[in-house]
């Protein structure tokens, strides 16, 4: 196990390498010059416009503005914002409502997801199933941002049951967006534990379980829901990683102050480091997703080994 | 791909061969056209295809022309002064510009699927047939790609990409390839390690080693044998991606760094529709882009649901 641990992780290097060079290249290639909007509706001073350029290195070639940047990178130096804080310090801040978000979605698509799965693949082409297969081509089929607008809509301004944005960061403001960010990831989840149920539910070793006499209800709840829970972990695991990439748009529409917004901004405001950095700390929570849900699948998984 | 169904399929006026001709292609027909799932999804896409193509049939006029959008009838309700989905704060007509607005959804959807697929297919051929170092180094650069995320990834190229600025039918197809690009780039890794793993399954089975060992050229062996032997798993990947392209577009035009201003999209519709005060006042906005874009992507959704389903041989 340590050893396929340590080679998974040594795989991560190339391909943050390869991340950061390509959003490097892209939020180089982005038009507009750099110092464009820093003095108002001023022409900036020739002196600031050539020490802005030398603090950020803007006129050396790409490569060795990429190095030097890779560089602060590894020495945990991601650079400073225009607005004096450094990149560090708002992902200190943001980071957390982000991931309060993504477990609220997490929890969201687990608990309700395998519940639903499990109603409906018990009695295949049954009254729930056909109610849970049809909601679930529903929530697919309606965009993240879709979803949202019609939330707020809904339930913040006709109903008034939740506060239409989530600026403050509360709780109980990040619920409605939370389920908005799951409700994709809830839909996927169902039809997984529904499909790898019915699959289980006709393997020998249910048939077996019954023949020797075990009730219904174990030889459903014990052995079969074990196994086809399997692959529904390794998916919610999985989309935390995704989640947490995906949260941008539910972000920007209920105004959290995410990660999200941070990158967003960044690209509104032409702000390499604020786009690089943080994309690259969520292919990273991506890339250590897969790999804890790799490791948790031999854990619970005999069957399946490492090494 | 149509070469093999023609190939497989027995003229009608040969009954007594039809059971030794069935290949997976027929098969999968044959499961398909019984479902009525299949039937409604296939309505339902001609019916937007047709309006992407000729949206004078449903009698919706140009939202573009001049003239079109009267200030005074702006964010009247459905079914006052003539407009059955009502007019929105331009006083444009929602009607014709939800109408107006499936062909660039439409485009962007197919024309993405197409490039990612073949594109990852290609890839993922010659990597799954060389191996080795080629398949190492492409397989990397697949790793980088499908670790960002689809819309994160897609956002960010779009802001680097240089954007056309007056309307003309060059940059049409310019803006409509720009977001193309952008999706395509970062959904390629999928098809290719679909690609790539089944060309590994079929490449030691018999009939290829039999082709090879007839003297077949490396091109042959794979663009005869290989290559219709794994399709069938790429194929039922991008019938399935080819909604979320479409929601993706949608989503990316909605934060407006997708289609620009000055082509009609549903996005777009919906992103003017969605600052809290005009939700408040004119709903109607929200909703029939909103419907009609949902259920294009539902749509797409069901026929890869079928498609899946027929071509996926374990469920059978």
């Amino acid at each position: 196990m340590g050893k396929f641990i340590t080679r998974r992780l040594l795989q991560m290097i190339p391909v943050l390498i390869g991340t950061t060079l390509l959003l490097y290249f892209l939020a180089f290639a982005m038009p507009g010059d750099p110092t464009a909007g820093l003095c108002g509706d001023r022409q900036c001073p020739a002196q600031y416009v050539a020490q802005f350029r030398a603090e950020y290195h803007l006129d050396d070639p790409f490569f060795m503005q990429y190095l030097n940047y890779l560089n602060n990178l590894v020495h945990g130096n991601f650079g400073v914002l225009l607005n004096g804080h450094t990149v560090v310090q708002e992902l200190a801040v943001r980071y957390p409502n982000t991931v309060k978000l993504a477990v609220i979605a997490v929890i969201f698509e687990a608990v309700v997801g395998m519940a639903a799965g499990i109603l409906a693949g018990i009695r295949k082409g049954g009254f729930i199933d056909t109610l849970v297969t049809l909601f679930t081509l529903l929530l697919l089929s309606i965009p993240v941002f879709v979803i949202g607008s019609l939330a707020q809509l809904v339930f913040g301004i006709k109903l008034g049951w939740f506060p239409v944005t989530a600026g403050d960061g509360g709780l109980y403001s990040l619920l409605m967006p939370g389920l908005v960010l799951g409700a994709l990831s809830l839909a996927y989840s169902t039809r997984l534990t529904r499909t790898s149920l019915v699959e289980n539910l006709r393997a020998d070793y249910v048939r077996t379980a019954k023949a020797k006499g075990l009730s219904n209800a174990r030889a459903i709840g014990i052995h079969a829901l074990r196994n086809s829970l399997l692959p529904v972990i390794t998916y919610i695991g999985a989309s935390f990683g995704g989640l947490m990439g995906g949260a941008i748009v539910t972000e920007r529409l209920f105004n959290i102050q995410g990660i999200g917004l941070l990158i967003w901004n960044g690209i509104l405001q032409k702000q390499r480091v604020a786009i690089v950095g943080p994309v690259t700390v969520l292919v990273l929570v991506f890339l250590l997703a897969n790999l804890i849900v790799d490791v948790l699948y031999a854990v619970l998984d005999p069957r399946i080994s490492h090494d | 791909m149509t070469e093999i169904v023609t190939a497989a399929t027995p003229r009608p006026d040969e009954p007594a061969s039809r059971e030794q001709a069935r290949s997976l292609w027929t098969d999968a027909w044959d499961i398909m056209r019984r479902r009525p799932i299949f039937w409604i999804a296939m309505v339902l896409i001609v019916v937007f295809v047709l309006m992407a193509v000729w949206p004078a049939l449903f009698r919706a006029d140009n939202p573009l022309l001049p003239n079109m959008c009267l200030l005074e009838r702006a964010r009247q309700a459905p079914g006052v002064g003539g407009s059955a989905f009502g007019f929105d704060s331009q006083g444009c007509s929602i009607y014709d510009q939800t109408i107006y607005g499936a062909r660039a959804s439409i485009l962007v959807g197919i024309i993405t699927t197409i490039v990612a697929s073949v594109f990852g297919a290609i890839l993922g051929t010659i990597a799954g047939y060389l191996e080795g170092w080629v398949d190492a180094v492409l397989s990397r650069i697949a790793d980088v790609f499908f670790a960002l995320p689809l819309l994160l990834g897609a956002i960010v190229i779009m802001t680097a990409l240089p954007t056309p600025s007056s309307p003309s039918t060059g940059n049409y197809w310019l803006s409509i390839f720009r977001v193309v690009l952008a999706m395509a780039l970062l959904g390629w890794p999928y098809p290719f390690r679909i690609m790539r793993s089944a060309v590994i399954q079929v490449k030691p089975n018999e009939y290829v080693l039999a082709a090879r060992a007839l003297g077949a050229s490396p091109l042959r062996m794979v663009t005869s044998h290989v290559v219709p032997n794994s399709l069938s798993p790429v194929i039922v990947v991008a019938t399935n991606d080819l909604g979320s392209y479409i929601a993706t577009e949608a989503t990316l035009s909605f934060l407006g760094v997708g289609l620009p201003s000055w082509i009609v999209s549903w996005g777009g519709s919906i992103s003017n529709a969605s600052s809290l005060g005009l939700i408040r006042q004119a709903p109607f906005m929200l909703l029939f882009p909103s419907l009609f874009l949902c259920l294009t992507i539902l749509s797409f959704i069901m026929l890869g649901e079928v498609v899946r389903d027929a071509l996926d041989p374990k469920l059978r």
